[in-house]
């Protein structure tokens, strides 16, 4: 099975393993997600409708309110964060959501993890050591 | 992160716990981010309610304690601290919920209480209670490179942009730690070469009422995310309801928390210095076939034209936008199928009041609602499918939070649509 190891820096530290979500739309946490059960919300975006509870989620960054972290520290509180965020773009909503989400999360990556992940991959996170695993999904 | 010496007293705990528990996620927090140090800030705006129902059913499993949630959701700690008063001065934003109009709004008593027992505990811990998404109209004006750390994404960009002041966007955990600290991250917006702008976006037509600057905003945010737009050809200078509408647009659309308009902002006097004598990274032109997909997006939602509410105010209208909607409404009844509900902070409603502006909106048969909004305290007419704003945010965020429609225009479309019940707006 082929195997990608991406390589980044530490924003939150912590192991994880699970399956992929990933989009190229950025994500807004207050009126771009249902904190409850982890669900994309917002009217024009890839993911509407999905979940990423309990997954391992790439994505560009951050958009829109200051309720982000807000919004993903209520989704930790509720059982459905998710596992691991991994994305390219800091910003202070991301930061904080990250931190108090309490999930590992890399960002400053040696290749882009939206091109080298896709939705369905096996992700393994060691944010504590900077490595990303990626087993592929068999197509 | 190199700490000061006040900060490592801080951090070991030489201030109690809870300035302790401050610290401790301030620095979690700068280290997520890369800063090397904090800085010291005199000028906070949080959101620290639990008026919604995640944080009241919190606080009940507390035993109604504040503290706990204060602990929880503004530091990050599940272990309930005593919560200290704040060190700087700190204002309350936006609510959940407009106590006076807690019928309207269908909201249970419970939560009434809830409001009534914060705004004691954080009157109590020295917050200042403008309940509000504009502390800027209501007496909190930072000056030109104050260090701020202000939530709500509407505010930033304007304390940014319009005041020249500094702060980044922060949440509601690092407004919480800021309160009892005084500190704040030394990163992204309070550095000199991260204000200037990245992307020239050149005016080639008219941009005219404050629905107009909200187009724009919209399509500037979509063009250039979370970069820094110099607006240039700017006809008539806006003024500050203009350039809130389009501030609140482009952070919402996209993620801007700042952006300059050339001979208007205080760090753009000229083309060069908005660039810091840099090139623009692109050079975008808005004429009236972007205004076009800027329009068709807004209105993405909106397919019925029978309005059953109309909700005007965000971010919150200031006086002069209540009285420009009072001068169309004056005389007039709103239609009895639907609604009509206009928002700002509650201080400028004591000078609504005072003026007659309230009393023209409820004779007409509309409500001035203070503290929230339709999106943040999810709170609508009872009944409602179908939603006409003036705000191309509330059209951004309320059909995604509540699902109904909504139909984006002109104040004057608007208050039409009140008036006839039906939307008859279109691109002009």
């Amino acid at each position: 099975m082929k195997k990608v190891v991406l390589r980044g820096r530490k924003v939150v530290g912590g192991c994880a393993e699970g399956e992929a979500l990933v989009t190229r739309d950025r994500i807004s946490g207050w009126g771009g997600i249902d904190p409850r059960s982890g669900t994309i919300i917002e009217t024009r975006h890839e993911l509407r409708g999905q979940s990423f509870k309990g997954k391992v989620l790439v994505f560009p960054g951050a958009k829109g309110s200051s309720g982000w972290s807000g919004q993903f520290h209520i989704a930790r509180l509720a059982g459905a964060a998710p596992l691991a965020m991994l994305f390219n773009e800091m910003t202070t909503k991301i930061a904080l959501g990250a931190v108090v989400t309490h999930a590992p999360a890399l960002t400053d990556f040696d290749q882009d993890p939206l091109e080298a992940i896709a939705t369905g991959d096996w992700v393994r996170v060691d944010a504590d050591n900077g490595i990303v695993e990626v087993t592929k999904r068999q197509r | 992160m190199r700490l000061a010496d006040d900060e490592k007293a801080m951090l070991d705990g030489s201030e109690g716990p809870a300035r302790q528990k401050a610290m401790e996620l301030l620095v979690r927090y700068g280290e997520a981010l890369g800063a090397e140090r904090l800085v010291d800030t005199r000028n906070v705006c949080g959101t620290m309610g639990a008026t919604m129902p995640f944080l009241r059913d919190y606080a009940a499993a507390h035993g109604g304690r504040l503290d706990a949630v204060f602990s929880e959701f503004s530091l990050d700690s599940p272990e309930v601290l005593e919560i200290p008063k704040v060190k700087v001065y700190s204002c309350h934003l936006q609510q959940g919920l407009d106590p006076e109009h807690a019928a309207q709004q269908g909201i249970p008593p419970q939560a009434v209480q809830v409001y009534r027992d914060g705004e004691a505990y954080f009157g109590r811990l020295g917050v200042q209670l403008m309940n509000t998404c504009t502390p800027y109209q209501v007496g909190n004006v930072p000056v030109k490179g104050e260090h701020c750390a202000w939530m709500e994404s509407s505010a930033v960009v304007y304390c940014n942009s319009v005041l020249g002041a500094r702060t980044n966007t922060e949440g509601r955990e690092s407004a919480g730690a800021a309160m009892l600290t005084g500190k704040i991250p030394y990163w992204g917006y309070h550095l000199d070469g991260n204000r200037l702008g990245t992307h020239l976006v050149e005016l080639a037509i008219e941009v005219k009422d404050t629905a107009d600057w909200g187009l724009l905003g919209y399509w500037v945010g979509e063009a250039v995310q979370d970069r820094i737009p110099v607006l240039s050809g700017v006809g008539e200078i806006p003024n500050l309801a203009r350039l809130k509408h389009f501030g609140a647009s482009a952070s919402s659309s996209g993620g801007v928390e700042m952006y300059h308009v050339v001979g208007v902002t205080p760090e753009a006097r000229t083309r060069e210095e908005a660039f810091g004598g840099r090139k623009p990274c692109a050079a975008l032109r808005y004429g009236a076939a972007e205004r076009r997909i800027a329009y068709e997006r807004v209105n993405s939602t909106g397919r019925d034209r029978d309005v059953d509410y109309v909700m005007l105010g965000c971010p919150h209208y200031s006086l002069e936008q209540i009285w420009e909607v009072c001068q169309l409404l004056e005389g007039q009844r709103i239609h009895g199928n639907c609604s009509l509900w206009i928002f700002t902070p509650w201080a400028t409603k004591q000078l609504a009041d005072r003026n007659g502006y309230t009393r023209i909106i409820e004779d007409a048969g509309g409500f001035l609602m203070t503290d929230t909004c339709s999106s943040v305290g999810r709170v609508l007419p009872k009944g409602t499918k179908v939603a006409a704003v003036d705000s191309a945010k509330q059209a951004h965020y309320l059909p995604a939070i509540m699902g109904v429609q909504a139909w984006f225009g002109t104040t004057a479309e608007c208050i039409q649509a009140a008036i006839t019940g039906r939307w008859q707006g279109g691109l002009q």
